[in-house]
């Protein structure tokens, strides 16, 4: 068969040099073509580990970002299917393996998902995967039927003849194309051809999770496997002592009882047995250095801390002599809490240990981390390790975590049984199982200038470090500082001429990690919540004191304009209030005004209006589902949410005291999306920060109360709280 | 032994009679679409039917479903007006606890066939991390049309 294609392939060449004579030209008159001789398939055609054609014109994209909810699964398809020019109905989606193809563009060595990253790195790969594969087809084509490969047109799936009396589907050609080298240079279409991006579709993963088919890492099944709960450390830091396992043991369906560096193990027949068996587990622990971790004492330290130096994160001008010369200051105290990411579905991860393999299913951000890990408990060679990305039953960075643990602890168990195993946690060991939003404590100051503009902005950061001591300060961490503790304030973006930004770093202890839009979750609350109270003491409306302060960010003062003819800025609803916020993190622009109302003490938002400068749209429904979503997920933590300790122990377990508000409380919220030229941004973060200070902000126009920490609590003073004294008593619980 | 009626049909489960349902569905019958997520009631992930009713499965222990009639989210027709407003509504997102929402919604609509927004913020209590509610809500109303017009199954 090699010769008849390669006969075709002389006669292509032949056909091609003669073409610029004319002389071809009788060549392809009706009546007098010859029979095209097609290369049978020996398998599906694989341009590249992104693309796999079948020859029943099936075609699978191997993604290899994580589908957790942000829709990657269906914009990355988007990107590879407008240069590829495939049906859209016949595409099949696969989470792709580990392997270095698959290594996320701006991380080095990492196949992983987050930071908003998604689309912004893969934009143009995806692209040119999908060009490439397109141009390999068409050139096939072009071959059998002998005639150049730019006369050919490509409509879904099909290559078309010039003459465009006939074509050949791509599954058709798959033979052809295996053989072919993949073109060196892909050209890219112009924004102004494109027919899928930027136009709204549905979303690929939708049908299997509304049929409750999807799979998720819980759900997965696998013959004989067994399931472990394991019981946790109280206190962070805490070490096993001993263990007494007879009563747990002795219970129907528990097989054994493990101990792993998490814990202590109940494998058994089901969750419920597990779980049973868990409860019956007698445990003493040492609690370790932090048996007397306690929130209210926290707070203090972190106060004193705050009134120290820190590491200068960013300079321009002079602050501190601007801050001595000036008369009037403003100064305030921030504080956030410590926060979980509760996603729906607890963490999980099976594993299937065997002499020289290892196999794991698991909704993971971070896949080569993980399978990095399995192969380190295991003393197996990385590649006999093969790791299966499920779905994600929400992620919001807790599923990117640095030391794998939740995947050590399957293998661990796995290897100990010598069989597979699920590991569950429960709701409660997520609560109280830490890697946290970083509790953090924000000084400010700032004076107003003879322009009645601020001249100058104070912070000092006082915040654990989330890089620190992982596989990620390499490169997240610079001279002591923690990018992600200043992110979103040493870029501020208003035009203050004497900015100083310090660095605290607080001391570790609490697990803590990147919580959907990490540290510009709290610098976009400090920044927006202060920039309104600079307005206020300059006596001039927020919308337009931000305004005068932008000049220097012309995409954001437009997006202001959106924003405020959207929202009606000044005209709120019958006894609401506005508030606004402006932030950009992750590459793109979002700006809220959230109106609320304040009754019996409680905020209620009824409403947000959002607009977005994303920069190039890839599907635009995603973007406004993403947009309610940050809102409802920042709304959630700016009202209800926060981590606290007492005695070592965190006070929170499950959803009735880390509350999560229902329908009934999601405001009405409309989105608007800045048409935009730019290159793509991030949204899968970007939409959180601004709504914490929007709310505030409202709270402060609704009653005069400034609100500083969060949750926003109506009936705390409006200043900072004093530190409960010692002995005091904790309501709740 | 145990024998439930799930999706119309019999099963034997050889369980101790205090187990929570959820977990018999999902780990002795593997139907595996109903979700757990807090274990205490709190989040509606598990919602199944039981006698056409809504009910968080687990808050119901095993026996107590006896002889009865349940119904999980593989057991909802696939051309049920619910499953059908949330694919033209585009609901879903990580789309965990969308088995238990669609299940809570299509009890709800078989109660208040012509839903108000109040109805809807009453009943339709199912934690949803993503934040679907606007979607959740327009999913419901567009659901309530379909089955007046015929649609129901």
């Amino acid at each position: 068969m090699s010769q008849i294609f390669n006969c075709s392939r002389r006669d292509f060449c032949k056909t091609s040099a003669l073409l610029g004579t004319g002389l071809v030209l009788g060549f392809y008159l009706p009546g007098c073509q010859k029979k095209d001789i097609i290369p049978p398939a020996s398998g599906p055609f694989k341009p590249n580990a992104f693309i796999q054609i079948a020859p029943d014109d099936t075609v699978t994209f191997f993604i290899n970002k994580s589908e957790m909810g942000q829709g990657v699964y269906t914009s990355l398809s988007m990107l590879i299917a407008e240069e590829l020019e495939v049906d859209w109905k016949k595409i099949k989606i696969e989470a792709a393996p580990v392997a270095p193809e698959y290594n996320h563009t701006q991380w080095g060595n990492l196949q992983g998902t987050g930071g908003s990253t998604s689309i912004r790195s893969t934009f143009d790969q995806l692209r040119t995967a999908g060009g490439a594969g397109r141009m390999m087809l068409v050139q096939a084509a072009a071959q059998i039927w002998e005639v150049p490969p730019a006369s050919c047109k490509v409509e879904g799936g099909k290559v078309i003849h010039p003459k465009g009396e006939k074509s050949l589907s791509y599954g058709t050609l798959v033979g052809a194309a295996a053989k072919l080298q993949p073109p060196k240079q892909v050209p890219l279409k112009p924004a102004a051809s494109f027919k899928i991006i930027g136009k709204p579709r549905a979303r690929l993963d939708t049908p299997a999770k509304v049929n409750g088919t999807a799979e998720f890492g819980i759900d997965v099944k696998r013959p004989n496997l067994l399931t472990a709960v394991i019981a946790r450390p109280p206190v962070f830091g805490a070490t096993l002592k001993a263990f007494d396992a007879e009563a747990a043991k002795a219970l129907p369906g528990v097989k054994e009882v493990v101990q792993v560096d998490s814990g202590v193990a109940v494998v058994a027949e089901s969750f419920w047995a597990a779980k049973l068996g868990r409860d019956a587990l007698k445990i003493k622990w040492d609690d370790g250095p932090l048996a007397k971790l306690d929130s209210a004492t926290q707070g203090k330290e972190y106060a004193a801390l705050a009134q120290k130096p820190g590491l200068v994160a960013a300079n321009r001008g002079d602050a501190a002599a601007t801050l001595a010369a000036a008369g009037k200051k403003i100064e305030a105290i921030y504080e956030v809490p410590y926060l979980a990411h509760a996603p729906m579905e607890p963490l999980n991860c099976v594993a299937d240990v065997r002499a020289d393999s290892c196999e794991i299913w698991v909704g993971t951000q971070m896949q080569t981390l993980d399978r990095n890990a399995a192969a380190e408990v295991t003393g197996l060679p990385p590649e006999k390790v093969t790791l299966h990305t499920t779905f994600l039953g929400g992620g919001f960075g807790r599923r990117g975590v640095g030391d794998s643990h939740f995947v050590r602890e399957a293998v661990q168990v796995s290897k100990a049984m010598q069989a597979p195993v699920k590991v569950m946690w429960t709701r409660e060991d997520d609560i109280r199982g830490g890697y946290y939003r970083p509790r953090a404590y924000h000084t400010v100051r700032a004076a107003l200038g003879e322009n009645n503009l601020p001249s100058v902005w104070q912070q000092r950061i006082v915040c654990q470090s989330i890089v620190k001591g992982t596989p990620f300060e390499e490169g997240m961490m610079k001279e002591g500082i923690d990018h992600t503790a200043v992110e979103g304030i040493v870029d501020l973006s208003y035009a203050v001429p004497n900015l100083q930004v310090e660095y605290q770093m607080a001391p570790a202890g609490v697990p803590v990690l990147w919580w959907r839009s990490v540290g510009h979750s709290f610098t976009a609350f400090v920044k927006e919540c202060f920039v309104d109270e600079l307005a206020t003491a300059a006596g001039q409306d927020p919308l337009a004191f931000r305004k005068q302060l932008l000049v220097d960010h012309p995409r954001q003062i437009a997006l202001l304009d959106l924003l405020a003819e959207k929202a009606g800025w000044g005209k709120p609803e019958q006894g609401r209030a506005q508030g606004l916020a402006i932030h950009e993190s992750f590459g793109s622009i979002v700006a809220q005004v959230a109106e609320v109302t304040v009754e019996d003490n409680k905020i209620k938002v009824g409403r947000v209006v959002c607009a977005v400068d994303c920069g190039q749209t890839v599907n635009p429904d995603t973007i406004v589902a993403q947009m309610q979503s940050a809102i409802y997920f920042g709304m959630a933590a700016a009202l209800h949410d926060a981590i606290t300790f007492k005695n070592g122990r965190v006070e929170q377990s499950n959803f009735h005291d880390y509350p999560m508000p229902r329908l009934a409380a999601m405001p009405v919220v409309g989105v608007h999306i800045m048409p935009s030229k730019e290159k793509p941004g991030g949204i899968g973060e970007p939409g959180v920060p601004p709504i914490a200070p929007a709310i505030a902000n409202a709270v402060f126009a609704a009653n005069k109360m400034r609100l500083r920490t969060l949750p926003l609590n109506l009936a705390l003073p409006t200043k900072p709280p004093a530190a409960a004294p010692k002995g005091g008593k904790k309501k709740k619980k | 032994m145990i024998t439930l009626i799930v999706n119309e049909k019999n099963f034997e489960v050889d369980v101790a009679p205090d187990t929570p349902l959820l977990w018999v569905l999902r780990d002795q019958l593997q139907l595996t679409g109903t979700k757990y997520s807090c274990g205490i009631g709190e989040c509606g992930a598990c919602t199944v039917h039981i006698n056409n009713e809504a009910v968080r499965s687990c808050q119901v222990l095993v026996q107590e479903a006896v002889d009865k009639k349940i119904t999980t989210i593989e057991g909802l027709p696939e051309n049920h007006p619910v499953k059908a407003a949330w694919v033209a509504e585009e609901v879903v997102q990580c789309g965990y606890c969308q088995p238990g929402q669609i299940m809570q919604a299509a009890a709800f609509l078989a109660k208040f066939p012509e839903p108000l927004d109040a109805d809807i913020d009453k009943e339709m209590t199912g934690i949803c991390r993503c934040g679907t509610y606007p979607r959740i809500r327009t999913a419901i109303h567009r659901a309530a049309k379909a089955s007046a017009k015929g649609g129901k199954p």
